[in-house]
């Protein structure tokens, strides 16, 4: 009878995968691959369906997604490369340097962070940070060189970003000290032995020994970067903009809007079938990418299981 | 040769404590990366303190006792908007019931890998779906959620429109996919529990005559009660913590709008609110619009978490800290690192 149970999950998550992508289908096969590829707005695009007025030339389900789709990638690859730097180091902390106390004040600290709940990152990114930001950081030159094609205000990438990565530090973290307390205590004292100095041990045999599951680690983080929604569509500045990295440092200024916010914001209008089937097709898209990156968070892990760590 | 070496004549060899070794007599590379690691921690302990220190200060100005009793209300003027009645009855609400089905089933789940998981090619593909319910994004369980619930044959959970097509959109349906949210968490601590009792207390209950349903059911479910119940609250607080299923599953009323003349069945199958939709509906990004019950909601939300959080760590410290000596027990109940 249990056995049955765990066979429910198993159905349930083909009924997932199933029921998501059929009802995408429609989406993706009016626009095939350009789905994914540059071209018009998407805002103009979501009203046009809403208003059940095909866009001139385009059918009713036309949407290119790709302004969404950079801004997933540019938020959630800021966000990772700055988070792997600092999880490594405060994972190196954790295990070797951080005196008793220290880690046991830490080790909560890391779990606070974990536990806060999107909306009031959020909360804090859209009333704290990104008012700072437009106050400070932005200067009027900055705001009238992009005025022709949008407004600054603060929310933006950077306060996206910045958010982002403290929310994807603590699972860094954690799966980064698990596998650095995981290398066999025998390999550091060898190099202690040697006489190299305790970074030096921790720098080229721990974080060597395990790299992979750095890997994995900034594997599983981009996943959780990638679905998250409410505090990204708070943030982000809701304006399905491609911020652009040829505009110098006023790209980290301008607005972006990731997939998963997307769902968050066009999501009143699902009663007309079309958008409806658009949200559905985003949705697939996080799906399976979330999927893939599970399996990818997997396999890299796989090498460290030579080394007798599970991690 | 070898007993004079270890006679207690001989000063004992240092070479089990080395002296502690100097910082300053580091590379200056090494030393830099040794400030860096203590820079990062430090960091993180003042984002940590940044943002307890700013929810309390504005938490605490702006929260009114009376807003804990009244309802909200649509008003330009956020001194005319009410409190937060209906959205913590509707965070009671969606917590119980994905705790409900998110706990048995979880448990049940768990034991069967653990003590069955025969044949066990299935065991390992129901890890890997357990896995990867953990890994999608709550934003795509609440789409996956609409496209199953808003049928006519669960017209029964919510609301039919005056069109006849059913709505999708209750506190039933928000409280079941949200056990999908919590389900991974309950698996994974009662797995670890399970795993962590040692052989002979099976096979003393075996030699006693009992039979493995009873086992279980009297032995070891008993000794997992600890982290099983951590892994539980872990779940309540990821319920409580989600705003991506509620905004979709759950409506974008700020009251609780019960369905036809059943009391009780009404305002479950009725839109509603809980802390999480509600702050999200009055920050900026919302329609609502009134900061200061943004503030004040989202300080009783964190605290909530805060004391589930530090409810967790009372109910699964203890024991395995001095066993895992290098291992970093606390840290191992997040959920994804498995």
């Amino acid at each position: 009878m249990l056995g049955a149970l765990a066979v429910a999950v198993l159905a349930l998550i083909g009924l997932m995968v199933v029921t998501v992508v059929i009802n995408a289908w429609p989406s993706f096969s009016a626009n095939g691959l350009s789905w994914f590829g540059p071209g018009g707005n998407v805002v103009t695009q979501f009203r046009a369906m809403q208003a059940g007025t095909p866009l001139p030339n385009h059918q009713l389900l036309y949407f290119r997604a790709w302004p969404l789709i950079w801004g997933t990638l540019i938020t959630t690859a800021l966000a990772v490369l700055i988070a792997i730097v600092v999880s490594t180091l405060a994972a190196i902390f954790l295990t070797e340097f951080a005196p008793q106390p220290v880690r046991r004040i830490l080790e909560p600290v890391v779990r606070l962070l974990a536990g806060v709940p999107s909306v009031i990152y959020g909360l804090i990114g859209i009333l704290a940070i990104a008012p700072w930001i437009n106050e400070h950081l932005i200067d009027n030159a900055r705001r009238q060189s992009v005025a022709y094609v949008v407004q600054l205000n603060g929310a933006d990438l950077m306060t996206a970003t910045l958010i982002l990565t403290v929310m994807i530090l603590p699972i860094m973290i954690s799966i980064t000290t698990n596998a650095l307390a995981a290398v066999p205590a025998s390999w550091r004292e060898g190099s202690a032995a040697l006489g190299v100095n305790r970074w030096r041990t921790m720098w080229r045999v721990s974080v060597r020994t395990a790299r992979p599951a750095i890997a994995a680690a900034a594997v599983l983080a981009t996943a959780r970067a990638l679905g998250e929604a409410i505090m990204l569509s708070m943030v982000s500045g809701g304006l399905p903009f491609a911020a652009n990295p040829l505009d110098g440092i006023t790209f980290l200024f301008e607005p972006v809007q990731p997939l998963a916010a997307t769902i968050i914001k066009e999501f009143g209008g699902q009663q007309t079938g079309a958008v409806a089937h658009t949200i559905y097709a985003i949705a697939a898209v996080l799906l399976v990418s979330a999927g893939l990156l599970s399996f990818a968070g997997w396999a890299a892990k796989q090498p460290l299981k030579r080394y007798g760590i599970g991690v | 040769m070898a007993t004079s070496a270890l006679s207690p004549r001989q000063p004992s060899p240092t070479v089990a404590q080395p002296p502690r070794e100097r910082i300053s007599s580091w590379p200056l590379a090494d030393r830099v990366c040794y400030w860096l690691c203590w820079a990062t921690g430090v960091a993180l302990c003042l984002i940590a303190l940044a943002i307890v220190l700013f929810m309390l200060v504005k938490g605490i100005s702006y929260l009114r006792p009376s807003l804990f009793f009244e309802s909200p209300a649509p008003s330009l003027h956020q001194s005319e908007a009410g409190g937060f009645l209906d959205p913590i009855v509707g965070t009671l609400i969606v917590t119980a019931i994905g705790t409900a089905i998110a706990a048995p089933a979880g448990v049940a789940i768990a034991t069967w890998m653990s003590e069955y998981g025969r044949p066990s090619w299935l065991a390992r593909a129901v890890e890997s779906a357990i896995e990867m319910i953990a890994g999608t994004p709550s934003v795509v369980l609440a789409i996956f959620g609409l496209l199953v619930f808003a049928r006519s044959f669960f017209g029964f959970l919510s609301q039919s429109a005056s069109d006849g097509q059913v709505t999708g959109q209750s506190f039933f349906i928000a409280g079941i996919v949200m056990a999908l949210l919590a389900l991974p968490l309950v698996v994974a601590a009662t797995r670890e529990a399970l795993v962590q009792i040692p052989a002979r207390m099976r096979e003393a209950s075996y030699a006693l005559g009992k039979t493995r349903a009873t086992t279980i059911w009297r032995v070891l479910l008993p000794s997992a009660r600890p982290g099983i119940t951590g892994g539980i609250v872990l779940g309540m607080g990821r319920i409580i913590g989600d705003t991506a299923i509620i905004t979709i599953l759950l409506g974008s009323a700020l009251r609780n709008q019960g369905v036809g003349s059943v009391p009780v069945l009404g305002t479950l199958r009725g839109f509603g609110s809980t802390l999480t939709s509600y702050v999200y509906n009055d920050s900026p990004a919302g329609e609502g619009n009134a900061p200061q019950k943004a503030y004040a909601a989202a300080f009783v939300l964190l605290m909530i978490v805060l004391v589930l959080n530090a409810l967790v760590t009372r109910l699964t410290s203890g024991g395995t800290e001095r066993s895992r000596a290098w291992s970093w027990p606390a840290l191992s109940w997040m959920p994804w690192t498995r």
